[in-house]
């Protein structure tokens, strides 16, 4: 039987295994985690020959570098990046094969924070909770990788995908945000709300995969207090005591007692996963559907 | 044990497919969470998530939101079923480094501090903070404390600890701003074996003093 496995060579500023996440344990705290950019970890699985579920690497800013024991069809994607193998020039957004022992390499990021590497038969750490993804929260899954990190390689299910390159998603100047209004709107002034849906937030680099964190106008608060600790969901508003709204990602926690002012509409999070702290955002109100 | 809802349950909607419904105390949600996991059970209710929390319970990943939002704004709550399953008991020394302070909080002595809460019966109310980590009612509201004005940097696993109504475990070292009245060998959280948390909404639990080496 060959070695079917990935030695991490250079690790990349943080490298974890995510995918679809383990939704379904919110009420014993489990956050859902997954890739923070579900539809690119889609597609390089697809290109790949992977199943939905498979999983893959995701990366932060400046890529990372891997050396797979055998021979094994990767494809990079999510925010476009140089690729090579073996030194040598790769697509990005494509099938490409690794001979054993040879090195991938994906480079930093041109546009966007995170890029997705899939390899075929997936990352194969064993499952926690049904799912093999790093929680960065609570500590679940795999640690991030490191240099030297021996990752096992499931076998895979099927050919890569017979397609050409994929387009490369253009760096958005500015982050537009759908959101519906509530839960707790009515905590907030309505000088604040209005400051919410029409003023201009910067990405901050305080920004992590629990959540998308904001500079700009504070939002002043009518009710004071606490609110008692209540469920989030992905993609709520959060506004913390300093006034700065927070979008939860895919790693927050299961509960918070900050009141959450809107609720990102959920195809919109994949654009704030990919945002670069510094970039404008803004929140426009739409209604529920 | 907690009676039927008096007051209409108030219903949020949540982004395009979360309803919180809100209630008017704890031992409402706690009745409502019980309700909603029986519908679930019955197969009248398909949703993704229900997450309980101090006077809410999350319904995330809903059919059709805009539907149950009018069905359960126009629910009578039922009182929650006496649990049918025996109460955890959880191992405990009550040897917490805020076991004096809790003492004055409470107005008796640490011997007291554990007597009282040795004889408490608890309730999982809800989880949270961490994987595995329980808030549990049960203390009278005279027992009420406040968080540390300062929270630890690390506090260690097993720790018994009390903030406002609740009393928790926390599953891991982490840090935390409890007060810390005892410690359990009990393992609150591990992922390898089946449930991984040992406490979950609605799980009965009761605080067994070990004997002192």
């Amino acid at each position: 039987m060959t070695d079917r496995a990935l030695v991490v060579v250079r690790a990349g500023a943080l490298t974890t295994v995510q995918d679809r996440g383990r939704p379904g344990y919110a009420h014993l705290g489990v956050p859902r985690s997954g890739a923070l950019d579900a539809p690119a970890a889609a597609l390089v699985n697809r290109l790949a020959g992977n199943g939905p579920d498979a999983a893959v690497l995701e990366t932060t800013l400046d890529g990372c570098a891997v050396r797979p024991r055998s021979a094994v069809v990767v494809a990079v994607g999510g925010a476009p990046c140089p690729v090579a193998v073996g030194g040598r020039p790769a697509p990005w957004g494509a099938p490409v094969a690794v001979p054993a022992g040879e090195l991938l390499e994906v480079g930093s990021a041109r546009s966007g924070v995170r890029s997705y590497v899939a390899v075929s038969g997936g990352i194969a750490v064993e499952p926690v909770l049904g799912s093999r993804a790093t929680d960065l929260l609570s500590g679940l899954g795999p640690a991030p990788l490191a240099a030297g990190t021996v990752l096992p390689l499931g076998t895979p299910v099927g050919p890569h995908a017979r397609v050409d390159v994929v387009p490369q998603p253009s760096p958005p100047a500015e982050l537009v945000l759908r959101v519906t209004l509530g839960p707790r709107a009515d905590w907030f002034t309505p000088a604040a709300v209005r400051a919410f849906t029409s003023r201009a937030y910067r990405v901050s680099s305080a920004s992590n995969r629990i959540g998308l964190r904001t500079e700009g106008p504070a939002l002043e608060r009518a009710l004071p207090g606490e609110l008692a600790s209540e469920g989030m969901v992905l993609g709520a508003v959060q506004v913390p005591p300093d006034g700065r709204p927070v979008v939860f990602l895919a790693d927050h926690p299961t509960t918070g007692g900050y009141p959450v002012i809107a609720v990102v509409r959920a195809a919109d999070l994949p654009a704030a996963a990919q945002a670069v702290p510094g970039i404008p955002v803004r929140f426009v109100a739409v209604r529920r559907r | 044990m907690p009676t039927a809802a008096i007051t209409p349950l108030t219903v949020h909607p949540v982004g395009d497919d979360a309803l919180l419904v809100e209630v008017g105390s704890g031992a409402e949600a706690q009745a409502l969470h019980a309700e909603l996991l029986r519908r679930r059970a019955e197969g009248s209710l398909t949703v993704r998530e229900i997450v309980p929390a101090a006077r809410t319970v999350l319904l995330d990943g809903l059919d059709d939101p805009a539907r149950r939002a009018t069905e359960l704004a126009a629910a009578v709550l039922p009182p929650a079923p006496p649990g049918t399953r025996a109460a955890i008991e959880l191992p405990v020394r009550y040897d917490g480094p805020d076991l004096a302070e809790v003492a004055v909080h409470w107005r008796v002595t640490e011997r007291e501090v554990a007597r009282i809460h040795a004889e408490t019966e608890f309730t999982v109310a809800f989880c949270g903070f961490a994987p595995g980590f329980g808030y549990l009612t049960g203390l009278p509201a005279r027992y009420d404390v406040p968080r540390r004005a300062t929270p630890r940097t690390v506090v260690p696993a097993g720790a018994v600890a009390l903030a406002g109504p609740y009393t928790g475990v926390y599953p891991r070292s982490s840090p935390g701003g409890w007060q810390l009245i005892g410690t359990t060998e009990a393992v609150l959280w591990d992922h390898t074996r089946v449930p991984a948390a040992l406490l979950a909404p609605g799980t009965r639990v009761r605080f067994v003093p070990v004997a002192e080496a």
